[in-house]
């Protein structure tokens, strides 16, 4: 009865293998050619103090610090993409409820601005729609004419939350440019976590006498968020990198301003690589901080 | 068909509780149930047999419209089923539902699960919900599993949650579609056990199944399906020992072999 069962000795696996070193070897011999052409064949004079006074600016009378142009384009690119998230996830959500609607307008409206947007290039969606917002909608609703209609105190909070007033119309239309255009990303998600639930738990919910509305509420989309929440937070960090294609209709975010900087400058390696590195701050925190809330939302419970 | 309407078992004094009446349906061109025609009194119990793709689950799951039908009509306490929102969820109070693979909510507890249709559909107070639905999970003998998770339930607990969760809405009929299939051997006593208590409690139940033992035990009527079509309506004393039917005779030596 008391038998010792004695497992047998796990085989060792070697950490780095003859492959690995070869591809660091190859990686690294790359980094350095690349350094050798830009240093000796292109003649490139690096001037990272030049580029960074772009970044935070030292008045040299009183020592203050002022963040300058890279700064200005990250706080531009945040507010982007904080409304950008908000509005596209009502738009997602709205409009993924309405592609598994039983009312056929609202279906086909849906997969009317699903198919569109997925199938015009952002730049070309980008350029159409911004002439048509900033022509019509914006003249509309009275948003050209905000420093007339409130008061100071009103405009500094909305400085902070919105970027410089003067600029309103103009980052108002490449949110909306912005919002749209990942809306339908995220509907496709919200669709495709809501026909993930299976077909027994509407069955079932129905069979209790809930209606189409409290079936959805209150069985399938608390469900259909854990499905939804990894492919969300992927496309909200796509959100955030997306969001460079507005500096075409110049939204002096991050890529707007770089382009500015690259130019006046001409240190056009050192100013990309920085908005690459600040680019990089801002999304892979976000990566973190989601892996962390799926680990942790979606630990138990599942079936 | 129509010989097979009136079941001579049942006491025609007692009411009509759910009556198909000519009942047909499609899928596209393929006829999944031709001209059904079945009366189902208050107290009986009715157990519905025959081969896969016969129509069984299709049938009932008619009743509380979990399936649109073109053809005939479903009459619940002498109404006429109407789809309309309204009509619906008048049915789904009156026609309780078991199914196969349990479908419980997986995202809220065993006791949610029970309340969520009393609080939603009955309007009544969550207090009261709460107080029904452990008094119909003492019933299924689970009541210690209340604040747990369906997950955490064995297939066999989970059924009789699913039970519950029905009995919950205080139906006037039961309608349960291969309640057992799923279950491992062990747990399809535990379930049966509360069915067979159900029905000793006078409820109106129709059962598809494949337990013929049960059958023979609780059966006021059996039903022979095959091909979408009733084929033979008989008291289970009859239709085990003398089916009327050579497709009956055939399918019952094929389940019964064993």
């Amino acid at each position: 009865m008391n038998e010792v069962r004695l497992r047998p000795p796990a085989e060792k696996t070697r950490r780095v293998t003859l492959l690995d070193i070869a591809i660091i070897s190859v990686v690294v011999a790359v980094l350095v050619y690349t350094y050798y052409r830009v240093e000796h064949v292109l003649v490139y004079t690096w001037d990272w103090p030049l580029v960074f006074e772009y970044v935070i600016r030292v008045d040299e009378i009183t020592g203050e610090i002022f963040p300058n142009l890279f700064l200005k384009g990250v706080a531009m690119t945040l507010r982007l993409a904080f409304w950008g998230t908000i509005i596209a996830a009502v738009i997602g959500i709205v409009m993924g409820l309405c592609r598994v609607s039983n009312n056929l307008f609202l279906k086909l409206g849906s997969r009317l601005y699903v198919e569109l947007i997925r199938n015009i290039p952002p730049v070309v969606f980008i350029f159409v729609f911004y002439f048509f917002i900033s022509s019509q909608i914006i003249p509309l609703l009275g948003l050209d004419r905000i420093e007339q209609t409130f008061s100071p105190g009103t405009l500094a909070v909305m400085e902070v939350l919105f970027g410089p007033t003067d600029l309103f119309n103009n980052f108002l239309a490449g949110l909306i440019c912005l919002a749209v255009f990942e809306g339908a990303y995220i509907t496709e998600i919200v669709r495709a976590g809501i026909q993930s639930i299976d077909k027994g738990q509407w069955e079932a919910a129905r069979a209790i006498g809930l209606s189409r509305f409290r079936v959805l509420s209150d069985i399938i989309m608390p469900q259909a968020l854990r499905t939804i929440l990894p492919p969300l937070a992927g496309q909200f960090i796509t959100l955030v990198k997306d969001s460079s294609i507005v500096s075409l209709i110049s939204v002096q975010e991050l890529t707007f301003l770089t382009q500015d900087v690259s130019n006046t400058t001409t240190h056009f390696f050192e100013a990309w690589m920085i908005t690459a590195a600040l680019y990089f701050m801002m999304c892979f925190p976000l990566a973190v901080l989601f892996q962390r809330f799926e680990r942790f939302g979606l630990g138990i419970q599942r079936n | 068909m129509s010989d097979h309407t009136e079941n001579k078992n049942s006491d025609p004094s007692r009411k009509e509780l759910l009556k198909f009446v000519n009942v047909g349906k499609w899928y596209g061109d393929f006829c999944a149930l031709w001209d059904i025609n079945l009366t189902v009194h208050a107290g009986e119990r009715v157990v519905v047999c025959g081969p896969s793709g016969s129509g069984k689950s299709t049938m009932i799951r008619c009743v509380n419209q979990l399936e649109t039908f073109e053809a005939g009509e479903i009459l619940i306490d002498g109404v006429v089923v109407q789809t309309d929102p309204k009509s619906l969820q008048t049915i789904r109070r009156k026609v309780g539902m078991v199914f196969q693979n349990f479908n419980l909510f997986p995202h809220i507890t065993v006791i949610q699960n029970l309340m969520l249709g009393p609080i939603r559909n009955l309007k009544v107070s969550k207090k009261e919900a709460e107080e029904r639905a452990m008094r119909y999970l003492e019933k299924v003998r689970i009541a210690e599993q209340a604040k747990k998770y369906p997950s955490q339930l064995s297939g066999g607990q989970q059924q009789r949650v699913a039970i519950a969760r029905s009995l919950c809405m205080h139906p006037e009929v039961m309608l349960f579609d291969e309640p057992t299939s799923a279950l491992d051997p062990e747990m399809i006593s535990g379930v049966l056990d509360i069915m067979v208590e159900l029905a000793e409690g006078g409820m109106t139940m129709m059962v598809v199944t494949h337990e013929m033992g049960f059958a023979k035990q609780v059966a006021d009527t059996m039903v022979f399906m095959d091909h979408g079509e009733i084929v033979e309506v008989a008291p289970p004393n009859e239709f085990f020992t003398n089916p009327k039917s050579e497709r009956t005779e055939l399918f019952l030596s094929q389940i019964l072999q064993h």
